[in-house]
């Protein structure tokens, strides 16, 4: 247990280190913009279409379920702006977030693990390039800046989702009133948390990933190991860091 | 031993650990300009780490080490980049960048020192094809390495670690799973490098004759070919510049000429001599 416990915070601080080193190459030369610009295209381009149905579903499913509750109390005409609190604010950056941590945090451990293992980074650094600021900088930068604009377009199209469902299909309210309603409830607040948590988000997933696969050993099974130790605890970081900010922000 | 200015790679009573397992065990000697070191030993005997600590791709936990007469040892991994680079390594496994082209894979380093020595395009172009040249896989170069068998890849790697004509090269394993026809190419550039450039080398092997071959033969620049070094007296400096460690357990248990090294009695030694 203690040993146990012992490992924990080496690896923690092993963490912290790696992800400084990440943060200050940021501003440091060289600068590899095309690795930036790949890293989004994965990341970003990638991940659309399963965050576009992901969003559209979980839109559509909110409205459902809540018409139901809402008329009980003769207030289904607030289906709009229930629907866009929950997904601004929680439900649109934590499943987009768990999806790319699935997809991309587990792709960039395995690839950087794989590298590990077959001596590649060893080889980079004897080259005289510095792996973080090649392979863990670029996926940083390229991370953080595409979770929040899919976010953006997951809320969006899960307003969308959730519009068919209360009026053309349910009749609750009409489309005017749908959209004034779900765009009127929010302010300032909601779309600002609605913007931070993704980038912070992405930053987990890209370092959570990138730690992972550096610190691969082991062989293939190694990179197994890692992308799925990456997986579990880049979606255990953004469950606590949402709670996190949820806190903050409701004392705010 | 005395600090030797003119080593291109010195080692002072280094010492490293995984766990309670010793990879080095004070290991101490000096190499310097056109000098070679075969380095034989067992599986897990801590030859690749040598090499990889020479660079400073591994830290010792006690010695010293200096890398062309600055020491490496407690400098931050940044202040390494520069340094190493001026170095080349071929990988036990190759270590090609896989995600890159052959052509890339070589190119990689002249990019990297862009800034100190510039190249335009053509020049490039033209370093990465006799670096190819010389391990015969020209017409490989827009494949990418899952294309390529592992003696290719491995052919590969030493183009890359040569391209940059670098003072000092380090070899891990260059013929290992190679045919011998093709592993006798491979030796016989090594040695040319030697010969033409003067570079130093630490080649790690399992095969007596990568040994024999770099200690009796010289490259001549007139016929173009190895030649037989003269078997007595002469200036048989080949000899002389070529060493053989063995290595057990992280020690060099045994560090001498070939002649030395067919006359060793200790049977773990003797394993590695001609019998
Ligand atoms: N990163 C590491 N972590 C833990 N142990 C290691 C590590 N690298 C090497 N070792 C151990 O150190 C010892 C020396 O390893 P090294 O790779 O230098 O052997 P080697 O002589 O190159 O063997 P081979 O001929 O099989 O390549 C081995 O026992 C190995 O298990
Ligand atoms: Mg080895």
């Amino acid at each position: 247990m203690l040993s146990f416990l012992k490992d924990l915070i080496a690896s923690f601080q092993e963490f912290v280190f790696v992800a400084g080193r990440a943060f200050q190459n940021i501003f440091r030369r060289p600068h590899y913009y095309g690795d930036v610009l790949i890293q989004m295209d994965i990341i970003g381009f990638g991940s659309l279409t399963i965050v576009m149905l992901t969003g559209f579903f979980s839109g559509a499913i909110i409205a459902l379920q809540m018409s139901r509750a809402l008329n009980t109390y003769g207030a289904a005409s607030q289906v709009g702006s229930i629907v866009s609190l929950t997904l601004v604010r929680e439900l649109g950056p934590v499943l987009t977030a768990l999806l790319v941590a699935g997809r991309n945090a587990s792709g960039i451990a395995s690839e950087l693990g794989s590298m590990k293992v077959t001596e590649q980074i060893d080889a980079m650094r004897a080259l005289g390039t510095d792996p973080v600021q090649k392979l863990i900088t670029p996926r940083l930068t390229a991370t953080s800046v595409m979770l929040p604009l899919l976010t953006v377009i997951a809320d969006a199209i899960g307003l969308v989702g959730a519009y068919l469902v209360s009026v053309p299909l349910l009749g609750l309210l009409t489309g005017s009133e749908y959209w004034s309603s779900s765009w009127q409830v929010l302010v300032y607040n909601d779309l600002a948390q609605g913007l931070i948590k993704p980038f912070i988000f992405g930053i987990i997933i890209a370092l959570v990933g990138c730690f992972y696969g550096m610190r691969t050993s082991g062989g293939t099974q190694g990179v197994g190991h890692a992308t799925t130790q990456a997986v579990v605890a880049s979606s255990i970081w953004i469950f606590f860091v949402a709670l996190l900010i949820d806190k903050i922000f409701v004392n705010l | 031993m005395p600090e030797d200015v003119e080593a291109l790679v010195q080692f002072d009573d280094v010492s490293t650990q995984f766990g309670d397992l010793w990879a080095l065990r004070d290991v101490s000697f000096g190499l310097r300009k056109s000098e070679t070191r075969i380095i034989f030993g067992a599986a897990g005997s801590g030859k690749t780490t040598l090499l990889k600590a020479a660079i400073g791709l591994i830290q010792p936990d006690s010695g010293k080490i200096c890398l062309f007469g600055e020491e490496i040892t407690n400098r931050s991994e940044h202040a390494l980049f520069a340094l190493r680079a001026k170095a080349g390594m071929l990988f036990q496994e190759s270590a090609l960048f896989d995600s890159l082209t052959v052509r890339e894979n070589v190119e990689y380093p002249l990019r990297n020192q862009q800034s100190e020595t510039p190249l335009t395009e053509e020049e490039m172009e033209g370093r990465v094809r006799e670096a190819l040249r010389f391990v015969e896989l020209e017409h490989t170069l827009d494949k990418l390495p899952s294309e390529l068998s592992g003696g290719m890849r491995r052919r590969v790697g030493i183009a890359r670690a040569i391209v940059t004509e670098p003072p000092l090269v380090l070899y891990d394993s260059p013929t290992a799973g190679l045919d011998p026809i093709t592993a006798n190419t491979i030796m016989a550039l090594i040695a040319k490098e030697r010969d033409v450039r003067q570079t130093a080398s630490l080649i790690v092997t399992h095969r007596f004759q990568d040994g024999e071959l770099m200690a009796n033969f010289r490259y001549d620049a007139g016929t173009e070919e190895l030649v037989p070094v003269p078997e007595s007296g002469g200036d048989s400096t080949e000899r002389a510049l070529t060493k053989f460690f063995v290595m057990k357990e992280g020690e060099i248990v045994f560090s001498g000429s070939r002649e030395q090294l067919d006359q060793a009695t200790d049977p773990y030694v003797r394993r590695f001599a001609k019998h």
